[in-house]
């Protein structure tokens, strides 16, 4: 332990807690948007699982 | 790169990429969380306190690396065109805001035992700031307009004349008498840092991008997805499913 050891900690932790909620927000968000594709896929059948080539 | 230019292609070789990418990151956080703790000395000026530098440079650092992916990218909508570019400039604002703000933070924790003061209003603290703010207003700004190519193109142009505040961030230390310290790593001369201590640096760093890639990476995919969803969304909706 040193007189500075709070801020160490202070700064790990910060960095620590900001990289974690990015993680977690990245892949719960991915999640969901997954989730709702597959169902939109689902529910309009296999024309719509086809790219988008926009139209002609 | 021209497999790349389409969307679905790009979405499948990135979930082939991402877990390798991932367990990389994984291993180098831990090599460099390992090195910076237990192997790099204390520094004969800073003490203890040079294990913060650990994560504040590489964030610093990637706080730069994001606006400059992003300017590349909003070049990429103007100029080229490019079907993946909004969406990589898109992907990168939320990972460049959060690390830079951890490298503010870090910064600050660092300055206070240093520095005996925890901001101080010169020019690298001040452009960084600005940085930070920046990445906000075009998070702000493509959530604010409704069309998606009209928000591209506005955020493009503001991302771009916004890349005028990098070179001030990078050379504020030698243009201004600042209280932050010059480069010390990225010298005409080479770096000033003892080996001990840059070598855990530099895994720490490789280790914070590789970080950030894999998640812009993953936040592409996210958004792509996003993107397609809503464009069978408009097709259900006009053709009344």
């Amino acid at each position: 332990m040193t007189p500075h050891t709070g801020y160490i900690i202070a700064a790990y932790a910060f960095a620590a807690v900001t990289v974690i909620s990015l993680i977690v927000w990245s892949l719960l968000d991915h999640r969901a948007q997954r989730r709702a594709l597959a169902d939109l896929e689902a529910r309009l059948g296999p024309e719509a699982a086809k790219p988008n080539r926009g139209k002609k | 790169m021209i497999a790349l230019a389409n969307p679905a292609r790009f979405s499948a070789i990135a979930e082939k990429i991402l877990p390798w990418l991932a367990g990389a990151t994984a291993v180098l956080f831990a090599i460099g969380l390992w090195q910076g703790f237990f192997v790099a000395p204390a520094d004969y000026q800073q003490g203890e306190t040079v294990r913060i530098m650990f994560i504040h440079v590489p964030s610093a650092w990637l706080s730069m690396f994001g606006w400059t992916m992003m300017s590349i990218a909003s070049l990429g909508v103007l100029v080229w065109r490019h079907p993946l570019a909004d969406v990589a400039a898109q992907a990168a604002a939320p990972l460049g805001a959060a690390f830079t703000l951890i490298a503010l933070v870090t910064g600050s924790l660092w300055g206070r035992p240093m520095w005996g003061t925890w901001w101080v209003w010169d020019a690298r603290l001040t452009s960084v700031l600005v940085l930070f703010l920046m990445y906000l207003g075009v998070m702000a700004l493509r959530a604010a307009l409704d069309e998606p190519s009209r928000a591209a193109k506005l955020v493009a142009i503001l991302t771009l004349v916004g890349f005028v505040n990098i070179p001030i961030v990078k050379f504020s230390v030698d243009w201004w008498n600042t209280l932050h310290q010059g480069a010390s790593v990225f010298r005409v001369d080479g770096p000033t840092i003892h080996p001990a201590i840059l070598v855990p640096l530099l895994i720490n760093a490789l280790a914070f991008t590789l970080l950030f890639l894999t998640l812009h990476l993953l936040l592409m995919r996210t958004e792509l997805m996003r993107r397609r969803l809503r464009g069978l969304r408009l097709r259900a909706a006009e053709s009344g499913a």
